[in-house]
């Protein structure tokens, strides 16, 4: 069962949502996103899971924020609404809904420690740290020590996307369309 | 098993799913790149949820080994999340980039519109 | 922006704290929540909160943006390297950390704090080469 206060978050949480649906000016949109983060946050230290909760308060509502303003203010603000009928997503959507809703018939019940995720390779990770084999964060542990080859392909991606973004936004701005034109016409 | 708790034990998955399909209705209804984005990053955070929900144990506390303790959650989702959240913000920043870029090109970021210059050449 | 005296006094009261919480994070990682993701994380905000009140150019100077594209590599780098020592003497495989010293977990916590001292490197400097990319951009 979960707790009064995980329920209270998590309502927030899917109102916050609806808010940043339904919001046209992406100014509010971005600002409702931080909001969501930081709720996103107090949920995961419900969850137990401090440092998620850590990383989540200092990139989803800090980083993110800084570099979503940073594209409106090179892009502009305003939403404006779809030619297009919601009909068609409404549906997907929906469908979507039911059927995962469905599956979680048979997902074990929430927080019971005999769940089968409990049982696989996390107790042995606990047991080395318990034997001070590891420091006591088991998930500093795990992170750097136990699943080194997984972190070392994630910082690579990080290193790929900062790459990725200089190559896109580094050295002048130029009319790319104007020289396409030109070349077309003298061609 | 009444439906009340029923539905207390399954919370945790009903907001998952529903912010993931908020993410989802985002991402197909709306036009605009930037709100795309950020539907995109609804749809992760679900995810988010929908892997530290079942590693939680009720009575248990954080992963980190004290000798008051004895029941930990379980760290390997948490493991897996916490690096996801970093790369996410990276990849957020590549596709801004991309949508920066698409404004200068266009002078718009709304979908239709883009597709309407394209025929227009 | 730059005459307002609040914004300029409040950050510069917020600065050290930002810049001494980041490398506690980073070093208690072992005992308590933390680690080289949030501390680099850390410390690219405070760099950014000073750009975005005292102005990029003044940001440049204290992190230059040659360095801060250096670095992006170098973290990668430096993880790549915590591997090596153990697989080119033989005493293990790529990423163990035995060779670091004596006891197990003296080697294993060594072995960890090069680890994330390549992580901070590459996520500190990723995000504020992000932030530097997409604020030049907004001044051309």
């Amino acid at each position: 069962m979960v707790s009064f206060i995980q329920g209270v978050l998590l309502t927030l949480l899917a109102a916050v949502t609806i808010a940043i649906v339904r919001q046209r000016n992406l100014f509010g949109v971005v600002i409702l996103a931080g909001i969501y983060s930081f709720l996103m946050a107090s949920v995961m230290i419900v969850l137990d899971a401090v440092d998620v909760a850590m990383t989540e308060a200092s990139v989803g509502a800090g980083i993110s924020t800084v570099v979503l303003l940073a594209a409106l203010y090179l892009t502009g603000s305003r939403e404006y609404p779809s030619a297009h009928t919601a009909a068609v997503p409404l549906f997907v959507s929906a469908v979507t809904a039911v059927a995962l809703i469905w599956g979680t018939n048979e997902l074990p019940r929430f927080g019971l420690a005999d769940a089968p995720i409990h049982r696989h390779v996390a107790p042995s990770y606990l047991e080395a740290s318990a034997k001070h084999e590891m420091p006591p964060n088991v998930v500093t542990a795990v992170l750097a020590d136990f699943r080194g080859y997984d972190t070392l392909g994630e910082t690579t991606v990080i290193f790929t996307g900062g790459v990725g973004v200089m190559l896109l936004l580094r050295g002048r701005r130029k009319r790319l369309k104007s020289g396409k034109e030109g070349k077309e016409g003298r061609a | 098993m009444t439906g009340w708790e029923v539905i207390a034990d399954h919370y945790n998955y009903y907001v998952t799913i529903f912010l993931m399909v908020a993410g989802l209705y985002i991402v197909i209804a709306r036009g605009n790149m930037i709100k795309k984005l950020v539907g995109l990053g609804l749809f992760q955070t679900s995810v988010y949820l929908l892997y530290l929900s079942p590693g939680r144990i009720i009575g248990g506390t954080a992963p980190i080994i004290d000798e008051r303790f004895s029941v930990y959650s379980n760290p390997l989702p948490h493991v897996l999340m916490l690096t996801a959240i970093v790369v996410g913000v990276a990849t957020l920043a590549v596709g801004l980039a991309l949508v920066v870029r698409i404004s200068e090109e266009y002078g718009t970021i709304d979908e239709d519109e883009i597709f309407a210059k394209d025929e227009d050449q | 922006m730059k005459l307002d005296l609040i914004l300029r006094v409040g950050a510069k009261l917020m600065l050290p704290f930002i810049l001494i919480f980041a490398p506690y994070v980073h070093f208690h990682g072992d005992y308590g929540p933390g680690g080289g993701f949030q501390a680099g994380v850390i410390i690219a905000a405070a760099f950014i909160l000073y750009a975005i009140i005292f102005g990029l150019d003044a940001a440049r100077h204290i992190a230059p943006q040659g360095l801060v594209e250096r670095l992006v590599p170098l973290g990668v780098l430096i993880y790549a390297a915590a591997g090596l020592p153990a697989m080119l003497t033989g005493q293990g495989r790529y990423l163990d950390y035995g060779i670091f010293g004596h006891d197990f977990l003296h080697a294993h916590e060594w072995g960890i704090l090069i680890v994330e001292t390549g992580v901070i490197t590459t996520v500190a400097s990723t995000m504020l080469a992000i932030f530097y990319a997409f604020a030049d951009r907004g001044r051309q």
